[in-house]
């Protein structure tokens, strides 16, 4: 990574890109009230048309891909903007593992299809929403629905800095404890999936007084078994422990396979 | 240039929420066809909201849309505890109230100043017009984040909160958080009635909709989170019966439910609010509303950048009412048990009704679900003006009548996520 872009300019161009997503992730770029302005003096703003109505052809120092993959067309789009990306970044829990729409995966997708349209066969959709790095080489994946805004800052700071992002692999409760909150565990029994789940929002929901419940995706190696004989615990039946891993991050392998392997033991 | 038969394709609208396309045909000099295109891929929520428990509704389908999160909450909720037959009022409700009002200042913030300015301006986006005018985007840029300051200090996340719940609040903010939080509202408010005087000095194509308006209307208040359900017509029901006006049907070209009201084409949104409620907005905003020149009505879907801003004023001014009353509720919600049945919810989102029924199980498990966006109400409307855009255009070249559609569309400020991100401009002339 250099700070000068490569791709032709004096300053590097970003490219933001939207796939099966509620748009919150771009949408926190434009969040950034106090840096907006700033940031756009440091990059040239190639490609983002929910910003813009401007749009210069790649290639790209720097894209920010929110969404994810669920129809054919848009397996063709990726792989494109891959060719055209230096950097590819995805932002949220839809680009990194799939977003809640992956719970068709877990479904019957064509039955999805008719319980919304009455005539499904104008639907372009694919039986299974992926994240993008099913499809091509990602550099960086910042987690979240939605992403945190000192996160992208950060990630975009560290791109022009030609250094690498300060993004912990951590667990929320690291956050949680540096905040100096009660542990709503163990202190207030409330079910809580902070210590599976992947830390950047700064424990947000303890803070709120409820448990985590995981839109920043299960963490590296993340002992959700453990987890679950505490939640079970704390009141939660086998279905609803079921039920919150299967929510924003759905498809995600770390929350994936431990329901696999709960619906197994269940199996005669 | 009109009798040539001629396809045209034009990429990107952009400066809106979602993913569409529009199609025009034209032959022999008439307009033959307009469709507005929805191709943002379907994510299926009302499929897969059957099976999950009352409870996850809010925190899911606010996942619907990034830009107007609280709304798809708030409809949530009232249609939970409508099934379940719990009223929350008093102070839980005035917080609800407050959270929203969060919501349009920041999503009206957003339209007005980064996606519809531009248009009347003639800038592709905010930041090549902060170039010649730096101090009225340093202004929008405040006013959203002030919008931003009230969804973190009451819902906890600007994008997607997280304190919300069925019944009221995890936890209700401290009194001591809101008064510092209504330090940085009187200066918004400020900034909002500057934004009015601002975006009246637009020049405003004429044009007046005669389509029929449906809003929100509640005795005493602007309506925003609850109210009946009426119409520019004449009608008035509430939320339970919407089900009997309102009708959504699927169209070949769109992803998105196209609706009608008793079988006619319904505009929701400012317009309509403003038309339906306009007695009812605070003084201050009724002040700069007449002093931009705006009636007791407005049909010109132009001058819904006027609306929006009038709009701004109420929600601050709104806001910073609510602070001085403030009492935190204890506890800071109601308990909600499951009950068998069927609710209905409908509040007003920044760009128009939006209306959720589910049926639940004895054990609250939701059976059914059904969600009417306010974009699905809305683009038959637009498909309508633009159609009256296209005629009075047709002998303009090809970029400046995209240009026009395109502004005409950005008017309504669809969103498409709750449908994508741009609109890929067909126009074919025979």
């Amino acid at each position: 990574m250099t700070r000068t872009g490569e791709s032709g300019g004096e300053r590097p161009a970003l490219a933001v890109w939207k796939f099966a997503s509620c748009d919150g992730c771009q949408l926190t770029l434009l969040d950034c009230e106090d840096e907006l302005l700033a940031l756009a003096s440091e990059v040239r703003i190639a490609l983002f048309l929910e910003a813009s109505s401007e749009v210069r052809p790649g290639p790209y120092d720097l894209s920010l891909v929110e969404g994810s993959i669920t129809t054919a067309g848009d397996e063709q789009r990726i792989r494109e903007i891959r060719r055209q990306s230096r950097y590819l970044v995805t932002i949220g829990a839809c680009a990194t593992s799939g977003g809640i729409q992956a719970l068709r995966n877990f479904g019957d997708s064509g039955e999805f299809r008719s319980a919304v349209y009455a005539s499904p066969q104008y639907i372009d959709s694919l039986a299974t929403s992926t994240a993008i790095s099913a499809h091509v080489a990602v550099d960086l994946e910042l987690r979240g629905c939605p992403i945190d805004k000192r996160q992208l800052i950060e990630v975009i700071t560290a791109f022009l800095a030609g250094r690498k992002p300060d993004i912990p692999d951590t667990s929320v409760c690291t956050e949680c404890k540096r905040r100096g909150l009660t542990c709503v565990l163990v202190a207030g029994g409330t079910p809580c999936l902070g210590p599976v789940t992947h830390a950047g929002c700064g424990a947000l929901c303890p803070a709120a007084g409820r448990g985590c419940y995981g839109c920043f995706g299960p963490m590296t190696g993340a002992n959700v078994p453990a987890l679950t004989g505490q939640l079970q615990a704390c009141g939660m039946s086998r279905r609803t422990v079921d039920l919150v891993l299967s929510t924003f991050n759905v498809a995600a392998e770390g929350f994936a396979r431990p329901r696999r392997e709960a619906a197994g033991d269940d199996a005669p | 240039m009109t009798h040539r038969s001629r396809q045209l394709q034009v990429s990107a609208l952009a400066r809106v929420e979602g993913e569409g396309a529009l199609r025009v045909v034209v032959e022999d000099g008439q307009v033959r066809d307009v469709q507005l295109r929805i191709y943002e891929p379907p994510r299926f929520f009302e499929a897969f909201l059957r099976g999950r428990q009352y409870t996850e509704a809010t925190d899911i389908t606010s996942r619907i849309c990034g830009i107007c999160p609280v709304a798809y909450q708030s409809s949530a909720w009232q249609a939970m505890e409508d099934a379940c037959g719990v009223s929350v009022g008093g102070q839980i409700a005035a917080l609800r109230r407050l959270l929203y009002c969060g919501e349009w200042i920041s999503s009206h913030a957003l339209h007005i100043y980064l996606l519809h300015a531009p248009d009347f301006l003639g800038y592709p986006d905010v930041v090549a017009m902060a170039r010649d005018h730096r101090a009225a985007v340093e202004r929008g840029l405040r006013l959203k984040k002030a919008g931003n300051a009230i969804l973190e200090t009451v819902g906890g996340r600007a994008i997607h909160p997280v304190s919300t719940r069925l019944g009221g609040f995890y936890r209700a903010p401290a009194a001591a958080s809101l008064t510092a939080l209504a330090e940085q509202l009187w200066p918004a408010l400020d900034d909002a009635l500057a934004t009015v005087a601002w975006v009246s000095g637009f020049e405003f194509p004429e044009l007046e909709l005669d389509h029929d308006l449906l809003a929100l209307r509640e005795p005493g208040c602007y309506a925003i989170e609850r109210g009946q359900v009426a119409s520019a017509s004449g009608l008035e029901f509430p939320a339970r019966e919407l089900g009997q006006h309102v009708t959504e049907h699927q169209v070949p070209h769109s992803t998105a439910l196209q609706a009608t009201l008793d079988g006619r084409c319904y505009l929701t949104g400012p317009l309509a609010r403003y038309t339906i409620s306009s007695g009812q907005l605070s003084p201050a905003a009724r002040e700069a509303a007449a002093a931009a020149g705006l009636g007791p009505a407005c049909r010109n879907p132009f001058r819904s950048i006027v609306v929006r801003a009038v709009e701004v004023v109420y929600a601050v001014s709104e806001a910073l009412r609510i602070i001085a009353g403030y009492d935190p509720p204890d506890p800071s919600f109601a308990e909600v048990p499951p009950v068998a049945g069927t609710g209905h919810g409908v509040s007003e989102a920044p760009r128009g009704l939006l209306y959720h029924r589910y049926r639940l199980d004895p054990a609250g498990r939701i059976e059914s679900a059904v969600i009417v966006p306010p974009t699905s109400q809305n683009q038959a409307a637009i498909e309508a003006d633009l159609r009256e855009v296209v005629a009075a255009g047709l002998d303009l070249a090809d970029d400046e009548l995209t240009a026009r559609c395109e502004r005409a569309i950005r008017n309504y400020d669809p969103c498409i996520s709750c449908a994508a991100h741009f609109l890929d401009l067909r126009i074919e002339r025979r």
